[in-house]
């Protein structure tokens, strides 16, 4: 008989406050069985952290019935939340605390007596890799540590449930690999309970048991081979022909939601499902190419079960048309050049020695492992920080020191969604709006403009801190579009959103740069530097390489290789390399 | 870019930034009630309890002489309007109660040879005993009871004093310490208030994630200073307000100056404080060292403000100290504009120096904001 | 048993480490009470001392000079002498001056007519000084008087002051006491508001919650820390004002340690139900901020005296735990075990602490969102 750590049956949540009810879950059932792994996956808003923090203990139910580990999660918190482990999305790591004064609070609490300790911490440190640091604060360690050492403070005793919460947001391909590494690791050695709940489908591919949930339903329960299965036979993929961006012909694509249900450059072609197998495909019958089938996989049932739950008609914008091979990027004319850029902090280089241009209209990606210098660099270009060296201009002025219409050629979007929580979303945009400077009527009809090219339209009047992760990157993105940038920062603007959101937010920017935007941006998702004209791979403030995804790939000999795999290689190799020349 | 669009666009950059800071006060029903209910009460509260007027002196009477003249004297003093009798001791013993227990503000000894003396020709000591404890009231208490003693002798010995003292007080005929204390309540309250919630507020957007933001946009330091000075000037304003009407109308307090000049004395005062509260968040990482330094800047500079203790009787160098503070000019110029209704231009001694602690931290600040990141 | 005490270690040292890391506080717990005292012993005195007054000696008769020569060499006066009103009207206006003294023309011949009259005309914006200076002259022209009878052979009533528990009614010693108040509640209440806040902000709470912590093991670790903090604020402030200024300590010492640890519990009990019940940063900073400071200041007694207010403020004052806490302290340093009154003060006080820390044991619930 199957033993379970969870069951919850017409689990009902209901949140009533003054901003109004919302109803997150509406009667679900789950369960996850003991010794297993068991994956929650869904768009933003779905509901999945109200169904952990239900798990924990940490807010009662409206409805239904929640047992865990055979309690009940209301009467029973405190002994649940004594025997189970939860990692919430942002690890509450105390940052003037260092990594053994974080994980020896935890162990404390949780009564590892000091003998099994030593042997327990040396494990947890060597296979997160922070043993060479165990004496730095934790708010000084870059986000991917963060989030080993939140999962290493978890861990300091063999939990009868683990409860991870996104573990990998905003963590680079390298360190998620490695926690994937340790998490299956002790789930072998221990048979841990896990339940997960992730925006990286494969991730979820590496369950045994998948739920998906979406608008606080359940849509699906199964293995993720049944969930694979419901995209059997209709998933294919093409070669763009010469000149077309692999993003342009992905958002025409896209842009067919009679036939297409979703698209996604990837390893140098473009992979898409098709909603009715056979028939004819406009977009391909324009360039006359001829699709290959593929296996489907896992982010492809899950696709279409999003697909067909989602009103289309709301969540597909008009958009310019993408039936022409747009101009290429103009060589001539440079948006942003960097020379020979060095930053440091007191000792530590952040950057060194990097030169770069980006063109007019560019995709520019700026890839590397977290705390390889991006961020950095991307605040010395907006003009945030000063450069301890080189020379940099932003649209032919160094922002810096340039005068306020320089920086009114420029929208930034921050990692951390710079929005003022305790205002609207009208009234975020209004104020941005405003400080651009934008005449009132202008103002009014560029709010009302990308309020529908995002989608926010009947969310005015929330508060911005309220909105699901998701909708905040598309408020924070409405607000840099506000005055039409002609150049665009996006540091990690997808990290934490669901694949519906990315592609949503690809498109838009396939978008402007067929209108001319320059646009830079820096991603933890491989897979996307597809959507790119060129990227660059940074690791310890140093530049590895750059160049287009096909340029690469014949540079390293690797043609159809998943970009994933490859940043990983080049990373390594670099390191390997640096280690090779340390000795 | 000429100078029209360019004044244009700067006016619609303060314009948003102020009205997105007056949101971000006031918009939260908590943050409206925890900012606007507090000095209601407190105005009535500290409008009663800072007064160093005696309304009702309570006193204990030993009178151990137990001639017609002593006992004249006590009825004198019973018969004194505010002056309680709660106690009639029997001996030296029994005087530690009633100031032990704060029954008796004063314990008033007549000795055996009270009138023994005066018949010889000799200066008659009668004792007031008071609670050093509370300094002020034993202080005044003697002084009172001085007076209503000698006014007795001279009734009793049947003439008028040769040297009579007309005193006049300009300003305040009355002495009534509630006047005085009226307007330095007001200074107090709204400096502790402008220059915590100037603090706060970059510290709030640092902690968000938000200040970033709003550097990256085409706004300049100066949009955003006068955006984070516009909304503690507000509350400022509105407290100030809400402190005036209390004391004019309820206190009865008189206020013979111009409205228009104590209000342009509250805005330069309010943007000194904003800009001392701006300077400190600058420097601040979070919340919590914003309140600890705003604090350890408040606690001090309330007190050496002159509100409680003349800022004259401070040793020289604290009085150089205080030529920092903006509540000691404001409280300056707020009494002498109520009471003596200082004009304008005559309040220059307090413009000035508010006006330059106002640009000094107000550019420093602005300043910070760009240098100090990270 | 060991479970909770391992787990409040853990707790505690974690507490203690940001303490020491972000320093601001210990900077609080230090800086203040100096801070407090030093101003209090060298700037802050209610008594005021060579007030600066205009002598119009319109009578330039020795009489007159003599009637006025308590101005000269005295602690109290700096006399200027002038001759016209207008200079002297001046004087004031140019706020050269706080009061005038004016001796009429006629003074010395009314004088043996025995009904001679001078004139005080006092600046009433300072009222508190203008106050002071009469009171200093009509003493002044009294002693004059009195000594004028004397020669003459008539007694008069004198009144001898005797004030008691401050021996030389020194506003420094008064003021003493108060400071240890202010310096507690100021620590004690607005450094723990802050800090669970903090934590719910910044969502390190939601971690914490699942593991077996109790909500009385967050509670106690969050008041030692600060408990400590707070009694390095007070031992600071009792040393220098004992060493520096002399205060003396009348009363028991033991007294003043036990009440001063019964009325710490009180404000950091009080703190932490603000953070708790706010959540947020802000409004912790503002509250905390709104319910020390001022009402330290103006309803416990430590400048004004509620006696002489309206019932009701008596009763507000009486609702608020630091005026149990300034009177114990007050009679303990200035008069003395005044036990009954000690008794039931701290009696009181104990309630308070024991109540505010009760309340945020209730409140603290394992709960987010």
């Amino acid at each position: 008989m199957t033993e379970w750590v969870v069951q919850a049956e017409k689990l009902d949540k209901l949140f009533d406050d003054k901003q109004g009810k919302t109803h997150a879950l509406k009667g679900i059932d789950f369960r996850a069985e003991k010794g297993k792994m068991t994956a929650l996956i869904g768009p933003d808003g779905a509901g999945k952290t109200t169904t952990m923090r239900l798990i924990c203990g940490l807010m009662d139910p409206t409805g239904g019935s929640l047992q865990v580990l055979g309690l009940d999660s209301v009467a029973g918190a405190e002994e649940i939340q004594s025997r189970i482990s939860y990692m919430p999305q942002k690890f509450g790591l105390y940052e003037d605390l260092t990594i053994q004064e974080n994980l020896n609070l935890y162990a404390d609490l949780h009564g590892i007596p000091q003998d099994t300790r030593k042997g327990r911490f040396a494990k947890l440190l060597d296979m997160t890799g922070l043993a060479p640091f165990t004496g730095r604060l934790a708010g000084k360690l870059s986000g991917g540590m963060k989030q080993k050492l939140g999962l290493a403070c978890t861990l300091v005793r063999s939990p009868d449930l683990l409860i991870l919460d996104e573990p990998t947001v905003g963590v680079d391909p390298l360190s998620r690999d490695e926690l994937w590494i340790i998490i299956k690791q002790m789930v072998r050695e221990e048979n841990l309970s896990v339940i997960v709940c992730t925006a990286y489908m494969n991730e979820a591919a590496m369950c045994d048991h998948v739920y998906v949930l979406n608008l606080g339903q359940m849509l699906f329960e199964g293995t993720p081979q049944e969930l694979s299965q419901v995209a059997a036979g209709k998933c294919f993929e093409v070669d763009p022909p010469e000149e077309l961006p692999y993003r342009v012909l992905q958002g025409s694509l896209l842009d067919d939601t009679e036939q297409i249900i979703d698209a996604v450059p990837e390893s140098g072609t473009v992979r898409y499902i098709a909603a009715r197998p056979g028939e004819p495909i406009p977009t391909l019958e324009r360039w006359s190419l001829t699709p290959r089938a593929v296996d489907p996989r896992l982010e492809d049932g899950f696709m279409i079960l999003l697909h067909q739950a989602a009103d289309l008609e709301k969540t597909r914008i008009p958009l310019a048309p993408l039936d022409k091979i747009p101009p290429r990027p103009a060589q001539n004319e440079v948006s942003i050049e960097v020379k020979d850029l060095v930053k440091k902090f007191g000792d530590f280089t952040a950057v060194s020695h990097t030169s770069f241009q980006v063109h007019k209209g560019e995709v520019f990606g700026l890839l590397g492992p977290n705390g390889a210098g991006k961020t950095t660099t991307f605040r010395m270009l907006c003009g945030l920080i000063p450069a301890t060296g080189g020379k940099l201009s932003v649209a032919g002025e160094n922002l810096r020191t340039a005068r306020t219409e320089a920086r009114a050629k420029i929208g930034y979007v921050s990692q951390k969604f710079a929005l003022y929580t305790k205002l609207s979303v009208l009234e975020n945009l209004q104020f941005y709006g405003g400080m651009y400077g934008l005449p009132r009527k202008k103002l009014q009809e560029r709010i009302r403009t990308v309020l529908e090219e995002f989608q926010l339209t009947g969310t005015e009047s929330h508060n911005a801190g309220d909105l699901p992760g998701g909708y905040k990157q598309r408020l924070s993105m409405a607000c840099a579009l506000l005055q039409e940038p002609e150049i665009l920062f996006l540091d990690e603007p997808t990290s934490g959103i669901d694949p519906l959101a990315r592609r949503m937010f690809w498109r838009e920017i396939t978008d402007l740069s067929c209108k001319g935007t320059t646009i830079i941006i820096t991603t933890h998702f491989m897979e996307e530097s597809e959507y790119c004209d060129r990227i660059m791979i940074q690791d310890h403030g140093k530049m590895l390489i750059i160049g287009s995804t096909d340029e690469i790939r014949e540079k390293l000999h690797k043609p159809g290789a998943n970009m994933d795999a490859m940043f990983i290689d080049i990373v390594n190799q670099s390191r390997a390399r640096g280690e090779g020349a340390a000795q | 870019m000429d100078l029209g669009k360019w004044k244009e666009i700067f006016c619609r950059q303060v314009w948003y930034m102020c009205w997105k800071e007056m949101l971000g006060t006031f918009k939260d029903p908590r943050f409206r009630r925890v900012l606007l209910i507090p000095p209601i009460l407190m105005g009535f509260l500290f409008g009663y309890a800072a007064n160093f007027n005696l309304e009702n002196i309570t006193y204990a009477l030993l009178d151990k002489s137990h001639t017609k003249a002593s006992v004249s004297l006590a009825a004198h003093l019973d018969g004194t309007d505010f002056y309680h009798r709660v106690a009639t001791l029997r001996n030296e013993g029994e005087i530690a109660d009633p100031i032990n227990t704060e029954k008796a503000m004063l314990v008033v000894v007549i000795p055996e040879d009270f009138v023994d003396k005066l018949e010889q020709g000799q200066n008659s000591p009668v004792q007031l005993i008071t609670d050093g404890r509370y300094t002020m009231t034993s202080s005044l208490a003697t002084a009172y009871t001085s007076r209503i003693i000698s006014e007795w002798m001279l009734e009793q010995a049947g003439r008028e004093p040769p040297i009579s003292l007309q005193v006049r007080t300009w300003f305040n005929p009355n002495q009534l310490t509630r006047w005085f204390f009226s307007p330095g309540i007001l200074g107090i309250m709204c400096f502790i208030q402008v220059v915590l919630l100037s603090g706060l507020s970059v510290a709030r957007e640092r902690e968000e994630g938000t200040f970033e933001q709003l550097l990256v946009t085409p706004a300049s330091p100066v949009v955003i200073l006068i955006g984070k000075a516009f909304a503690p000037v507000v509350v400022g304003l509105i407290e100030g307000t809400t402190l005036l009407l209390i004391g004019t109308l309820w206190f009865q307090v008189p206020f013979t100056g111009n409205l228009l000049t104590l209000y342009f004395a509250m805005l330069l005062f309010f943007l000194a404080s904003a800009g001392v509260g701006l300077a400190i968040s600058a420097n601040c990482q979070n919340m919590q060292q914003v309140q600890v330094y705003t604090s350890l800047y408040l606690v001090p500079n309330g007190i050496l403000s002159g509100l409680f203790t003349p800022i004259r009787n401070m040793p020289e160098a604290l009085q150089v100290l205080t030529y920092a503070n903006p509540l000691r000019f404001a409280l300056d110029a707020f009494r002498r504009i109520y009471f003596q209704g200082t004009g304008f231009w005559s309040l220059g001694y307090d413009f000035f120096p508010m006006l330059i602690i106002a640009l000094a931290t107000l550019s420093f600040a602005g300043y910070q904001f760009r240098h100090n990141l990270n | 048993m060991k479970d909770f005490f391992r787990r409040l270690k853990a707790l505690t040292h974690k507490e203690f480490l940001e303490l020491i890391r972000d320093r601001s506080s210990l900077l609080m717990g230090i800086l203040m009470p100096m801070m407090l005292v030093f101003i209090n012993g060298y700037g802050v005195s209610l008594d005021v001392y060579h007030s600066r007054v205009t002598v119009v000696m319109e009578d330039m008769s020795p009489t007159a000079h003599d009637v006025v020569s308590f101005l000269d060499g005295s602690e109290y006066f700096d006399p200027v002498y002038v001759t016209s009103m207008k200079a002297a009207v001046d004087r004031m206006n140019r706020r050269e001056t706080e009061a005038i003294l004016r001796v009429p023309p006629d003074f010395s011949s009314r004088l043996h007519q025995g009904d001679a009259q001078l004139q005080l005309l006092l600046s009433g914006i300072d009222t508190t000084t203008a106050m002071s200076i009469q009171g200093y002259v009509e003493s002044g022209l009294a002693a004059w008087e009195t000594r004028q009878l004397n020669a003459r052979g008539i007694g008069m009533v004198s009144v001898e002051s005797r004030i008691w528990y401050n021996d030389a009614n020194s506003s420094t010693w008064y003021f003493m006491p108060g400071l240890i108040m202010l310096t507690i509640t100021i620590i004690g209440v607005l450094l723990t508001a802050v800090i669970m806040a903090r934590e719910y902000e910044r969502g390190t709470f939601e971690s914490l919650f699942v593991t077996p912590v109790r909500p009385m093991e967050l509670i106690l670790s969050k008041i030692i820390p600060y408990f400590g903090i707070a009694c390095i604020g007070v031992a600071i402030c009792f040393f220098l004002s004992r060493h520096l200024f002399h205060v003396p300590v009348h009363g028991s010492l033991w007294m003043i340690v036990i009440l001063s640890v019964i009325y710490l519990f009180a404000a950091l009990g009080a703190g932490l139900i603000i953070s708790v019940y706010t959540k947020s940063q802000f409004l912790a900073c503002q509250i905390g901020l709104t319910v020390t400071m001022m009402p330290c200041l103006m309803l416990s007694g430590y400048v004004f005296d509620l006696r002489s207010t309206p019932q009701i403020v008596q009763w507000v004052g009486q609702i608020l735990p630091f005026s149990h806490y300034l009177i114990c302290l007050k009679s303990l340093f200035l008069a003395g075990n005044i036990w009954n009154l000690t008794l039931e003060n701290g009696a009181l006080l104990s309630l308070y602490a024991l109540g505010f820390v009760g309340i945020a044991f209730s409140i603290t619930r394992k709960k987010v969102g």
